[in-house]
């Protein structure tokens, strides 16, 4: 007997969700220079969370699970690409600041 | 008897961050550590159905106990010029006594005869409760004398922290002036998470009396909103000597303090008739959360500094 087919689903989106997790993970410890290093980690955050919550999605017991798990990404977007970008900042002032003082 | 794999995984992983934590690699990636640390462990009680210590565990000891040693490290950054602090006594004694304390636990522990514990007690008390959550049943009412003093506790550690305040900073802002830039990331996230915030503070304090959730945990969601808001500059830290504030910060210790005094009424301090019971509850709880959420903000954003602005 074969498995149900949401969760062939739950399977296939959890995996990929998974892979884009591995591959930031990868990229955070492998990428040069800070800026590269966010891309990699905001990556994981938005579509590694994405499609694990896809994923998650068709285990769902009532239609308001949906709306938590929509909620629960919408929210690790909007927190990651602020910090994202405020972390951004703070290492081009930092960057600034020592070509200024000759390091 | 099997442990599932994810369980092992979790606590393996938990030895390694505490241990990375502990082991000096520098002041701000042993606080790095530490939070990681507070997520795994609130994961923990997760996984043992602790739902309750799990958020109290996530909000308090990972989030705001993390915000409060982040900011530390920064002000002794500021002061001596360098993150890079390490403690002059020998690691090594320390870790000795550490691991002794460690064992000495430990063997006690699984020395003790296994508890009995209040579970019974309580589940045949709760319908006297005014509560379904017999966890905040206990906080609240069985064993309300332990939250009434934690919520003193906090206000004394808040006049611990202005106690430090220099004499030219009395009465001013609370803490170092925000610097967010006009119109930038922090200011527009500032301004779109507060109302998601505010309903999830107060939800999860009223979801307290029947699922997970109270009002330590729901405080603490409202005082990130309130830090939120300080931090991305779209209100100035409160004066603390403004009487609103104080007002807020006795707010919870006060009301408790007054319902246990009525309790005497009905047979003891802290005594609440089971007919309203709940009507109690929800107001000191209500109180407690203003105050809670005020006061550990207020925590966060320290001492107020030495005045440089003429009074205005």
């Amino acid at each position: 007997m074969s498995p149900p087919l949401a969760d062939i689903a739950t399977y296939l989106f959890t995996a990929i969700g998974l892979l884009f997790f591995l591959a930031g993970t990868v990229g955070l410890l492998r990428f040069p220079d800070t800026v590269s290093r966010l891309h990699a980690l905001t990556k994981a955050d938005n579509l590694g969370l994405g499609f694990l919550a896809v994923g998650l999605a068709f285990q769902v017991e009532h239609w308001s699970d949906l709306l938590r798990l929509g909620l629960i990404w919408a929210l690790a977007l909007l927190a990651a690409g602020t910090a994202a970008q405020l972390v951004a900042r703070a290492a081009l002032t930092e960057a600034g600041r020592r070509r200024r003082e000759g390091r | 008897m099997t442990a599932p794999a994810i369980d092992i995984v979790l606590c393996a992983t938990v030895l390694a961050v505490a241990l990375a934590a502990v082991s000096g690699f520098g002041v701000f990636r042993a606080v790095v550590f530490f939070i990681v640390y507070g997520v795994l462990i609130s994961m923990a009680w997760l996984r043992l159905d602790a739902v309750d210590v799990a958020l109290a565990e996530a909000a308090i000891g990972a989030g705001l106990t993390g915000v409060l040693l982040l900011s530390a490290v920064a002000r002794v950054t500021r002061l001596t010029g360098s993150g890079s602090y390490r403690p002059r006594v020998n690691a090594l004694p320390a870790a000795i006594a550490a691991a002794g304390v460690t064992v000495a636990l430990g063997w006690a522990f699984l020395g003790l005869p296994v508890p009995r514990g209040l579970t019974e007690d309580v589940a045949r008390n709760l319908d006297r409760s005014g509560l379904e959550n017999p966890v905040n049943a206990v906080l609240l009412n069985f064993r309300a004398w332990d939250t009434l003093l934690e919520s003193v506790v906090l206000l004394a550690a808040l006049i611990g922290v202005w106690a430090l305040a220099p004499d030219s900073g009395w009465g001013g802002r609370a803490g170092v002036p925000q610097h967010a830039r006009r119109g930038g990331v922090l200011e527009s996230f500032g301004r779109t998470l507060p109302p998601l915030g505010l309903m999830i503070g107060v939800y999860v304090v009223w979801a307290g009396a029947t699922a997970p959730g109270g009002a330590f945990q729901g405080g603490t969601v409202l005082a990130a909103v309130l830090l939120l808001v300080a931090m991305a500059g779209l209100l100035p830290a409160p004066r603390i000597a403004a009487a609103g504030l104080r007002l807020a910060l006795v707010a919870g210790p006060a009301v408790f303090l007054a319902v246990g005094m009525a309790g005497l009424g009905w047979g003891g301090f802290l005594v609440l008739p089971p007919a309203i019971a709940k009507p109690l509850i929800l107001g000191i709880e209500a109180a407690l959360t203003l105050s809670i959420a005020v006061t550990l903000a207020l925590l966060v954003l320290g001492r107020p500094e030495p005045s440089t602005e003429g009074g205005g």
